[in-house]
């Protein structure tokens, strides 16, 4: 196992911040939102998160909607910048898919705990699922910094929901490409290519970001051969602070014990092998303060 | 009338034995143990924080998802998640003690001996600023019957708690909505010696998914709160108040603003919380004190106190 660790970082914490729109553009079924919201860029790391408010200053959908950092500039000519990519999902991104340049948009973060990265040069492989490539980007750029080896996996139901994979080829030294319908790539699942991939290139981390089931699989196959995995998980969120406890997920802790475990703070990244993926949306038997049998509650 | 200075309103706030410096506090639940939000804000400005409910053991809480986002609110099915009595005293209570903050400490139980329990530890430990008393919780040894649906069953609980904590330590009982008479549950925890009410916690409601067609909430049904219920809990506040015009209220549910804060304040609340809307806005606690400050310099009203009970025409007749 090759040992992790976080960054050390300054500035730390989340801010609030009133930004404006600076563009936004259509890609593929995906819109890339970049807004002017000066002091995140400093604090983010790969893997956190941004929490948008949605409809306006007298919206009645009061939740702020979570996207995973795609990019950041630091304050230079222009005011600091964060990046997002989205799909129009709901009422909210659909609100967020008609912005224009100059509207107000309120962002808090950087959130969540980002991906853990390996302080020696190994061969990484990062994997995401439709618009769940976007935080894999800033994360390549540091681990080729730090001299490791970076294999791109993006997958997706068809080609239009992929994203970045031109961005891939300069982000990677190798860069597999699978779709469900065959429209590009490979026809099939990341989880086909990878196993191949990771022996033939000694594989020691997999990242990977997409929906939960892909995580899961991801994470079968990383531990099937040996390799660490770090995963970003996507879980309903309230506040997306920390203060709520909606966003939980049954988590493994190193005394082996299950917790339910807030995935925007100790998350959105956890060890792939730490999740109990087939037990999401229950509260699994034998988790830290579950209900014991013959007890009501 | 002649407007005022913002900084020369007098915020100041007496709720039974608690001396506060602002009646704005944060809501159980909405803010844990005050530490996440203090990233944003310094939770000693803040009235009090009330922290989550506690209970005496550790508990895992409900099955995801856990919320459903509703029309100007949400739906939560929390399920009291949260670390035990034992862990919050060693850890959460000593760092809001130690930021100077003015700790609100909620505790919920499923029996009268842990509510017991529970108000002995946390009343004897100094620096608790007052004690509330979630009862809207299943009481395990009555078929798991919300205390808080019942005036008998809340008002064993409230006797218990007062009982088994310090005199000094005021005990604020923290009502449910739903119920036939408020007034009525309000009456009968205030007799068995509570200093005071917290009206209101969230309302039961329902969420259909409309892909499956099922309820989206893991338990089923969640809690409602957020703006939607302020109509709600402003109506609970103002017939409690009508009703028992001598006891203290804090007033909860869907405030989102000072000019929201103003009108609990004027339905007669002595003290608001703020819940839901920190989820929309982290620093909302600290606005609503910004803008209460406002609101009340921009109506000449120097007190906050002078502006208690003001919706109320037989107890306020308005001057002429
Ligand atoms: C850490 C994290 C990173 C994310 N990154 C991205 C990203 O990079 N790009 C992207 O397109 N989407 C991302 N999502 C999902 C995105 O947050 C949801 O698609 C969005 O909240 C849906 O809002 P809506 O108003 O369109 O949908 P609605 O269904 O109307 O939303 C209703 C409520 O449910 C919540 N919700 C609904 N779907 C999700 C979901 N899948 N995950 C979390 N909350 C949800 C919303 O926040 C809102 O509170 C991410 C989610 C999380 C938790
Ligand atoms: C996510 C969430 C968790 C809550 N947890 C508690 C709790 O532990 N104890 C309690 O007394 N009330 C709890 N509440 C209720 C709030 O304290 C408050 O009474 C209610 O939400 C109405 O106020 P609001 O509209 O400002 O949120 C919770 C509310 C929410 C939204
Ligand atoms: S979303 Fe509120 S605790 Fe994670």
């Amino acid at each position: 196992m090759t040992p992790v660790s976080a960054e050390a970082t300054t500035p730390r914490g989340p801010l609030q911040v009133e930004g404006e729109v600076f563009s936004i553009k259509r890609v593929g079924d995906y819109f890339h939102l970049t807004v002017v919201a000066d002091g995140i860029a400093e604090r983010a790391r790969p893997g956190s998160f941004v929490a948008l408010s949605v409809g306006g200053p007298i919206s009645g959908a009061l939740l702020r909607r979570a996207f995973s950092i795609y990019r950041v500039r630091p304050a230079g000519v222009y005011g600091g910048t964060v990046e997002i990519v989205f799909a129009a999902h709901g009422p909210g991104t659909t609100w967020m898919a008609q912005l224009s340049p100059h509207d107000p948009v309120n962002v808090v973060g950087p959130l969540g705990h980002p991906f853990a990265q390996p302080l020696e040069p190994v061969s990484c492989a990062l994997v995401g699922g439709g618009y769940g490539s976007a935080p894999l980007f800033a994360l390549a750029e540091r681990l080729r910094e730090r001299k490791c080896a970076v294999h791109m996996v993006l997958g997706a139901a068809t080609e239009s929901r992929l994203f970045g994979t031109l961005e891939a080829k300069r982000a990677a030294q190798s860069v597999t490409v699978t779709t469900v319908d065959g429209s590009v790539g490979i026809k099939g699942l990341v989880t086909d290519p990878l196993p191949a991939l990771m022996t033939r290139n000694g594989i020691e981390v997999v990242y990977s970001c997409g929906p939960m089931g892909m995580l899961r699989a991801v994470t079968e196959v990383a531990t099937a051969h040996g390799a660490w995995s770090q995963t970003a998980v996507e879980e309903s969120m309230a506040c997306g602070i920390g203060v709520c406890m909606t966003c939980v997920v049954p988590v493994v802790g190193d005394d082996n014990v299950t917790r339910m475990v807030r995935s925007c703070v100790d998350g959105p990244v956890f060890a792939g092998d730490r999740v109990r993926w087939d037990d999401i949306g229950t509260v699994p038997a034998g988790t830290h303060g579950a209900p014991r049998p013959g007890r009501p509650r | 009338m002649t407007r005022l200075r913002p900084e020369d309103v007098d915020l100041t706030t007496v709720l039974a034995d608690a001396h506060l410096d602002n009646p704005v506090m944060t809501a159980s639940g909405c803010a844990a143990s005050g530490r996440e939000l203090h990233q944003f804000f310094d939770v000693a400005e803040l009235g009090a924080v009330v922290t989550k409910s506690i209970m005496r053991d550790p508990r895992s809480g409900r099955a995801t998802p856990r919320m459903a986002e509703t029309p100007s609110g949400m739906l939560n099915s929390i399920g009291l998640q949260g670390p035990g009595i034992d862990s919050f005293l060693a850890t959460d209570l000593p760092w809001l003690l130690q930021r100077d903050a003015r700790p609100i400490v909620s505790i919920a139980g499923g029996s009268l001996g842990e509510y017991a329990e529970l108000a002995r530890r946390v009343g004897n430990t100094p620096g608790v600023a007052a004690i509330e008393v979630n009862i809207s919780c299943p009481n395990v040894e009555n078929r798991g019957l919300v205390f808080a649906c019942d005036p008998f069953q809340a008002a064993r609980v409230l006797a218990v708690v007062r009982r088994d904590t310090p005199r000094g330590v005021p005990v604020f009982a923290k009502l449910s909505p739903d119920v036939t008479s408020i007034v009525e549950v309000a009456a009968a925890v205030m007799e068995a010696g509570a200093d005071g009410l917290v009206l209101i916690n969230t309302l039961l409601g329902l969420h259909i998914d409309p892909a499956t067609l099922r309820p989206s909430l893991g338990g089923v049904t969640g809690g409602l709160s957020g703006p939607a219920v302020k109509p709600v809990a402003l109506r609970a506040v103002w017939q409690a108040t009508q009703a028992l015009p001598s006891v203290p209220v804090i007033g909860v549910g869907g405030i989102r603003t000072g000019a929201d804060a103003l009108e609990f304040l004027a339905a007669g609340a002595s003290a608001v919380q703020v819940g839901t809307a920190i989820f929309n806005d982290p620093g909302a606690p600290v606005r609503v004190i910004r803008e209460l400050r406002q609101e009340l310099a921009a109506r000449g009203i120097a007190k906050v106190s002078e502006v208690v009970g003001r919706a109320h025409p037989s107890l306020h007749p308005p001057s002429p």
